[in-house]
């Protein structure tokens, strides 16, 4: 896909957005791992397998957003 | 020198040439704009690393999970009803050696074995039979000796309950009802 050429203030201004974005996913993750810790430490399985899904799909995101900034933007 | 892109001038913010610069410019030839936007970049990547790392974790959680399920722990015997009065209590190590758990009678035909490490900082925990109670002493944690739930103290979870079975004056351990030892 060809992108237009954004001015280097547009670019900041995606870059900051993705930066943003990348970072509350990281968190959401830090967060889906303490609670499936916690579950799985009182003998319970029964969110694992869904937290580690849900981890995956972030990852996916996060990678799929790092490409975009480091591929496509910064060029 | 004529730059067709503004966004490539760096090195020199108040557009002077070179010449003009004070000498520390030149010492220092920090180029900020790029400076600042591969920061930002590798500060992502890092953010991308990280991301990878809680995914490994999962998975780890995971596959700990599956382990669990499918060990079973083996049956043993632990005490004989002769040297275990009520009240009485015994640590042994189920289901393999390190693994710390302590029996308690609690009653004529009664008895509770948990795991000994508490489940704030793995203290050993101590039975207080005549105060229905297992406490740790480090913390001042305290579990209901009936169930293994937490009553006070910093921890939150339960003790892990071992499953008992009493047969022919013999007491045996016959795997982990809940939690992780």
């Amino acid at each position: 896909m060809n992108l237009p050429s954004f001015a280097r203030s547009q670019r900041l201004t995606i870059v900051a957005g993705i930066l943003c974005f990348v970072l509350i996913l990281v968190v959401l993750q830090l967060w889906l791992q303490t609670a499936t810790m916690e579950s799985f430490l009182s003998g319970s399985d029964a969110i694992v397998v869904p937290a580690a899904l849900a981890s995956i799909g972030c990852l996916a995101l996060n990678f799929g957003l790092l490409h975009f900034f480091l591929r496509k933007l910064d060029r | 020198m004529r730059v067709e892109d503004p966004d490539s001038i760096s090195k020199s913010p108040d557009g002077r040439p070179d010449a003009e610069q004070p000498a520390w410019r030149e010492q220092f030839p920090i180029d900020w704009p790029t400076d600042d936007f591969r920061s930002r970049r590798d500060f992502t990547k890092l953010l991308g690393l990280t991301s990878l790392a809680f995914v490994v974790g999962q998975i780890w959680i995971a596959f700990l999970a599956l382990k669990r399920r499918t060990l079973s722990a083996p049956e043993r015997e632990v005490a004989t009803l002769e040297e275990l009065p009520v009240g009485g209590s015994k640590v042994f190590d189920y289901p393999r050696a390190g693994a710390t758990c302590v029996l308690t009678r609690v009653g004529p035909d009664r008895f509770v074995a948990y795991g000994q490490k508490c489940t704030h900082l793995s203290c050993p925990v101590i039975p207080r039979p005549e105060k229905n109670c297992l406490q740790c002493p480090c913390h001042d944690g305290v579990f209901d000796l009936a169930t293994g739930e937490p009553l006070s103290g910093p921890p939150r979870r339960p003790l892990p309950r071992l499953k008992l079975e009493v047969r022919g004056g013999r007491v045996f351990a016959a795997g982990v009802e809940e939690g992780v030892l």
